[in-house]
């Protein structure tokens, strides 16, 4: 009887749960000291002017650092006309190039974490061992950076499978944990959807030939790697287009403050000749460091250091929900989606139908019934039939009716028949399967239908559900009710991606009243059923026409030109090379869910472009009050009035200013790195909200900022 | 206190109930729905030379315009040799020639020579007349071509066409009500240059030989032809050099609020085009929202400060000291003195009065100033150099700003450049890449917005440092200190926005070539005016027209939950709060420079 009971491990070919929160257990501390010092390390490599040239606005800061410190030698060599003391250049100069360090340490600390990211996951594919096929049955043993795209390497229970590739021969388990972080093994065989394999996974039992799709150094994992590496990183086309429209924001500022050089001159003469004194009347104004300060607080700073943080952050959160982004763009493109394609089974729905309910017909009772079905089901290893047991028991069913006597023949299902069933030595006959085969058989027994299972079967096939026939001989004995059981948590997800203004479509092979049904019960927009690959392609190519921006996920080959026509196309790691190919991110882990991550991952990324941008703007207002007064004090005391903050000094204005501008960056690297959560909230109220923190508080927040450093620097005696 | 609300209350409710009706018929028109009567038909015909892409409607735009620039020079050089010249006025110079073609030309009408004193009749009907139809025609267009290409339409209409329909459909029917209303309060309409009249007090002006009374020659023509459109087509070169502040130019109240609506109209009304040829009405109320907000804010400061007493003439009755650092002085700081002054013994109930038409009062000054600076008309009936500091800054902000309805189809495509980049930063923070429209704003389109942006601040900015630093401001401005800035960057400001006005209070008037004593710096400032209108006229219509067609080519996807609504009130505060920061940004110095430190300084006016 050992084989009746329900057993507790999973079934390989299950997606892992739904309610399982994805997996960060790679995530990093955010200033974890291994990756603190290598990034502090690089913001000095950093500071490089061709380095600095890729970044125009931390550019225009780094040169104005260096003007600084010609009139700081200037000012050593007693060759200074200014009026103003030496250690003021050198606290202005200290705290621009500050500036720039603090950009580059952004930089490079999002870069260590997406390498340190790639690392971990590289670290499964040092080199091991393959064994290559040569002609038919030779084997050599090779290193696994040696094997090219197209070679053909046996891997066996215990080895680690050299690179990635498709399996052309045989079955094995596989533990994928080094890449998922998933200790459950799972299934990969060759010529279905689950042909693939990656390179540094294990086979844990059985041997399979695998073909190399990909040479070493060319797989997916190594691209994204490039991705996150500042060197090849290429810039998505909304970054470049915000890079662009910060250079003019820079350009801007430039013919904002050297103009204002020959007005505060105008006002120096005037002055000099209204008080009538001899000597030239010197202001801020006129002084060029101060401009250059002026210049960079105004410049976007802050976004200009941190744009590159955050388009790397986010690669990294791909990476850290296990998922191979092939392009920067893909993540950026998945926040603009407007439909995805879910296909129902593994997605929507549990992989399997389950059975749920039995409906006796005539005399029969319940449990009776249930008893039938499942002796019927006991030598089927179905997931299907293996639920059928499960629901008996559920039902108060107890092991020991279900009794096999020797010499019980079993009748395994075929594509012929469409049902299985046992044969009893007692001469009991048991069938369950398709309603209209079982029919069939019960009237060759002969028997005939009762005449109310006609409605039973077409109220459960009215309700989504599949409706099984059991029959003991000649007797109808009733229906086993399969249906197919939501994800947990699915359509709380469904809710979500309705809130942020995205379609979900479930894709479906069943027939438009179960598929309707499904969809109903999930909350799914809109469902194609009795699809077929090129359905979904030309349903694909019907909302991209419309301007919509589609995603799918899909695994098998089939699947492979639509993923390719989608505008983000997430193929499974478990899925064919082919899938792998044409889609534009590939999930480690498998799971078809994932999209929805994916989509919110995108979104972060682009939202937390905008704050930033609107926050850096925002800042501006308050610095003008820093400012202006005091680039006017030695000139034009009475602009004083518009020192609303009650700055000590002119100096001290300045300097306050340019320090806020530069210790803000640094305090925005969380921000950057783990992005501005996003919620579903709908575009109006988001933009509302968003509008409301990085907006309103972008114009607020330096005003006390500023006047903060200015009571330190009074305090510590810093400043005259 | 009502009574100084009740006049630009009056117009802007006026101005709003024209503008709902005028719009559906502006939009009809440029749509072509209507049946040309027959003639009119013919000659649209043999003007319609087929649709334009937008690069063809560029072209188209920009040929005529240099055509235009030579029609004018031609004009104004023949001046001594044209007929309807009986007063045998001369050529103007060369660098004024050059400084009125390129501001009539581009619809700014920045006068460096005085309409009655300089100009003949003629040059008044065939340069004056023709520019401010044909140029204010132009803007317009332009709008229609970005309406249609944001629509995504390859072909964005005929720029012949466009101007006939704006002219013959619009301009002209307007200009004629306007005119008869005009004619009936009392404005000249005659070919006849002057008049002499015997002054109301004998020997006002003087005696002949023989002792007796000399008669006043008067300057008449056709003005009741010019003010119209001078109005209308928001140009705003007067046919005399006091602009709508001379008596026969603007003869009554009545006149001077026709006056004020003809400006508002069309600027009101192509933003509710807008969104009718666009079928996004909503959309366009919320923009019509945000220019209705800056307009009411700009009037009421200009109005509330201007009710204020001069700060020239009232006392300081003790001395200020102030303390300014100074590394040289005892203590890093030296003191200034700055001497009681005694007041002028005049009273200034009414508030500040120096400087106003007095038939109109206050009040009527700064909302006219505040208008026309906020929509880029730039007639005058007051002198803004006399406002007080503060009220100046209201025209100063309208022409910054430039997008306050602005004008006619510039205005609105000023607010679009605003508008795109708003978009673009802070549209993503709902989660998308950013969307005008229900199409994707890239890289392109917003490089070509930021340069028509750019260009007005660096065209303001950039002269008004070089003249502030050099003989070229100094010994042209009246007033020293901050007022002095204060006319320089207006002056610069004006010629930018294509504006117009003339704060004044400079030497830039040159006059007639003959002219023995002209004023000393009034080359430069024609030359550099000249070029500052020309360069910030063209590019900021190219490029729009450009961007638009870029994003018109793009997919339009519908809008969702998740995509940025631009008709609520969100947005609202999205556009208003990217024009005021944005604004600020630019501007906040040189206005700290100007008009704050003339206000908050001890020397108003320049003391």
């Amino acid at each position: 009887m050992e084989a009746l009971k329900t057993t507790q491990t999973s079934d390989p070919n299950v997606p892992p749960p739904l309610s399982v929160p994805p997996r960060r257990s790679r995530a990093q501390a955010l200033f974890a000291p291994e990756l603190v010092r290598p990034a502090l390390r690089e913001a000095f490599v950093m500071l490089r002017p061709d380095v600095q040239w890729r970044n125009p606005v931390m550019f225009v800061v780094e040169a104005g650092a260096a003007l600084t410190f010609l009139f700081i030698i200037q000012a050593a060599l007693g060759m200074s006309s200014s009026q103003l003391s030496t250690g003021y250049f050198i606290a202005l100069d200290a705290w621009l190039w500050a500036t720039v360090l603090f950009a580059n340490f952004a930089t490079a600390l999002a870069e260590a974490r997406g390498r340190a990211q790639a690392e971990s996951l590289r670290a499964a594919r040092q080199d091991t061992p393959a064994w290559r096929l040569k002609g038919q049955d030779i084997v050599e043993q090779v290193l696994s950076s040696d094997l090219r795209r197209g070679d053909r390497v046996v891997v066996e229970a215990g080895q680690i499978i050299p690179g990635d590739g498709e399996i052309i021969e045989g079955i094995a388990s596989v533990d994928e944990s080094a890449i998922t972080g998933e200790s459950a093994p799972v299934i990969r065989e060759a010529g279905g959807d689950r042909s693939g394999v990656t390179g540094g996974t294990r086979v844990l039992s059985d041997r399979i030939v695998v073909k190399i799709t990909a040479a070493t150094g060319e797989s997916f994992l190594d691209r994204m790697i490039a991705l996150v590496e500042g060197a090849v990183r290429q810039r998505t086309p909304n970054e470049i287009a915000l890079s662009l429209v910060l250079s003019a924001f820079t350009l801007i500022f430039l013919i904002v403050v050297v103009p204002l050089w020959p007005m505060a001159l105008n006002a120096e003469v005037y002055m000099q000749s209204y008080l009538g004194i001899a000597e030239p009347l010197k202001s801020l104004g006129t002084d060029v460091p101060t401009l250059v300060a002026l210049l960079v607080c105004l410049i976007p700073t802050t976004i200009g250091a941190l744009l590159a943080a955050i388009g790397i952050a986010g690669m990294d959160r791909a990476l850290q929900a296990n998922i191979i982004a092939k392009s920067g763009k893909a993540v950026e493109t998945a926040g603009d989606v407007d439909t995805v394609l879910l296909d129902k089974t593994g997605t929507i729905t549990m992989g399997n139908r389950h059975a749920t309910e039995f409906a006796p017909i005539g005399n029969h009772t319940a449990l009776e019934l249930g008893r039938l079905a499942a002796m019927a089901s006991i030598a089927d290893d179905t997931p299907e039939g293996k639920t059928i047991v499960k629901l008996y028991y559920d039902r108060g069913g107890k092991p020991g009716d279900l009794t096999i006597p020797k010499g019980t023949e079993f009748i395994p299902f075929s594509a012929q028949t469409r049902m299985s069933g046992i044969d009893l030595p007692d001469g009991t006959v048991i069938r369950k399967g398709a309603p209209d085969a079982v029919l069939k058989f019960v009237k060759t027994q002969p028997g005939s239908a009762p005449v109310e299972l006609q409605k039973t079967i077409d109220s459960i096939a009215s309700q989504g559900a599949t409706p099984l026939l059991v029959a003991e001989g000649r007797t109808i004995a009733g229906v086993v009710v399969l249906s197919d059981i939501l994800k947990a948590g699915i359509s709380e997800r469904l809710e979500r991606l309705r809130k942020m203004g995205v379609r979900s479509v479930m894709i479906t092979g069943d027939n438009p009243l179960t598929a309707a049904t499904i969809a109903k019960k999930a909350g799914v927009d809109d469902f194609v059923a009795e699809c077929t690959p090129e359905s979904k392609l030309a349903y694909i190519r019907r909302e991209q026409a419309e301007g919509k921006l589609v995603a799918m996920v899909g695994d098998g080959t089939n699947d492979a030109p639509a993923l390719a026509q989608a505008d983000v196309g997430l193929a499974m790691n478990s899925g064919t090379q082919a899938a792998k190919e044409a889609g534009n991110m590939v999930d480690l882990d498998s799971n078809p869910t994932k999209l929805l991550e994916v989509v919110e991952i995108g979104k972060q990324l682009l939202m937390t472009r905008g704050a930033l941008t609107t926050f850096s703007i925002a800042n501006d207002v308050a610095k003008y009050f820093a400012i202006v007064p005091a680039l006017f004090a030695g000139t034009l005391p009475w602009l004083n009035a518009m020192n609303i903050m009650h700055l000590h000094s002119p100096t001290s204005a300045i300097l306050s200013a340019v320090i806020f501008n530069a210790i803000i960056i640094p305090l925005l690297i969380p921000i950057a790195l783990r992005g501005v959560q996003y919620r579903p909230l709908g575009a109006d109220a988001l933009l509302r909200r968003n509008l409301l923190v990085w907006g309103v508080g972008g114009v607020l927040l330096p005003f006390f900022g500023i006047k903060l450093i200015d009571m330190m620097m009074v305090a510590g005696r810093m400043v005259a | 206190m009502t009574q100084y609300w009740f006049l630009p209350a009056a117009l802007i409710v006026a101005a709003i109930a024209v503008s709902i009706p005028l719009s559906q018929y502006a939009a009809w028109i440029m749509e072509g729905q209507y049946r040309p009567l027959p003639v009119f038909g013919w000659i649209e015909e043999k003007l319609d030379s087929g649709p334009q892409d937008w690069k063809q409607y560029t072209a188209a735009l920009l040929i005529f315009n240099l055509l235009l620039f030579v029609w004018g020079y031609v004009v104004l050089a023949l001046q001594p040799i044209m007929p309807l010249n009986p007063r045998g006025l001369g050529m103007l110079a060369p660098t004024t020639i050059f400084n009125s073609v390129a501001s009539f030309m581009t619809n700014t009408n920045l006068q460096h020579y005085s309409g009655d004193v300089h100009f003949s009749n003629f040059s008044q009907i065939f340069f004056t007349i023709a520019n401010q139809y044909i140029s204010a025609a132009v803007g317009f267009c332009a709008l229609a071509a970005i309406i249609r290409a944001f629509r995504g339409e390859k072909k964005v209409g005929n720029f012949f066409v466009d101007m006939w329909r704006v002219l013959i459909y619009m301009f002209v029917p307007a200009a004629i009500l306007s005119g008869v209303l005009f004619i009936q309060q009392g404005m000249p309409m005659t070919f006849q240059s002057t008049v002499q009249v015997n002054t109301v007090e004998p020997g006002a002006m003087g005696t002949d030989d023989k002792g007796e009374a000399k008669q006043q020659t008067l300057v008449v023509g056709p003005v009741a032809a010019v003010i119209p459109i001078k109005q209308i087509g928001t140009n705003g070169g007067g046919f005399f050099g006091a602009n709508s502040a001379h008596p026969y130019e603007n003869p009554s109240a009545w006149t001077n609020f026709i006056t004020c609506l003809d400006m508002m109209i069309f600027p009101f009304t192509l933003v509710l085009m807008f969104g009718r040829m666009l079928r996004k009405m909503r959309h366009s109320i919320v923009i019509y929202g945000v220019m209705l907000t800056l307009m009411v804010g700009m009037i009421a400061w200009a109005i509330h400060y201007e009710l204020e007493p001069n700060p020239g003439l009232t006392a300081h009755p003790t001395s200020v000291t102030y303390k300014i650092p100074s590394a040289t002085a005892k203590g890093g700081f030296r003191e200034i003195q700055v001497p009681s002054v005694g007041g002028l013994p005049v009273d200034q109930h009414l508030g500040n009065l120096e400087g106003k038409e007095l038939r109109f009062g206050t009040v009527a000054g700064p909302t006219f100033a505040a208008l026309t600076t906020a929509i880029t008309c730039g007639a005058v009936d007051c002198a803004h150099d006399s406002l007080n500091p503060l009220t100046g800054l209201s025209p100063m902000v309208g022409m910054w700003l430039n997008c306050v309805f602005g004008g006619k189809g510039v205005g609105m495509i000023n607010l679009l450049l605003f508008l795109i980049i708003g978009v673009f930063i802070a549209g993503q923070m709902v989660g998308r890449s950013p969307e005008y429209l229900g199409r994707k704003v890239g890289a392109r389109e917003v490089k070509l917005a930021v340069i028509a942006l750019l260009v007005h601040p660096l065209m303001i900015l950039g002269p008004t440092g070089l003249f502030a630093a050099t003989d070229w401001g100094t010994r042209a401005e009246f007033n020293p200190a901050a007022h002095g800035f204060s006319e320089i960057t207006y002056e610069f400001t004006s010629a930018s926005a294509n504006n117009g006005s003339g704060f004044e209070g400079l030497g830039d008037t040159w006059g007639f070539n003959a002219n023995p004593n002209p004023a000393p710096e009034s080359r430069p400032w024609d030359i550099a005016a000249g070029l500052v209108m020309m360069f910030s006229r063209y590019l900021p219509i190219v490029a729009p027209i450009a961007m638009a067609a870029f994003l018109g080519m793009k997919k339009e996807a519908p809008y969702g939950l998740g995509t940025m609504r631009d008709d609520t009130m969100t947005f609202y505060f999205l556009l208003l709060g990217t024009i005021v920061i944005l604004g600020a940004l630019l501007f906040l110095p040189v206005a700290a420079l100007g008009p704050l430190a003339d206000h908050l300084g001890p020397m108003p006016f320049g003391g």
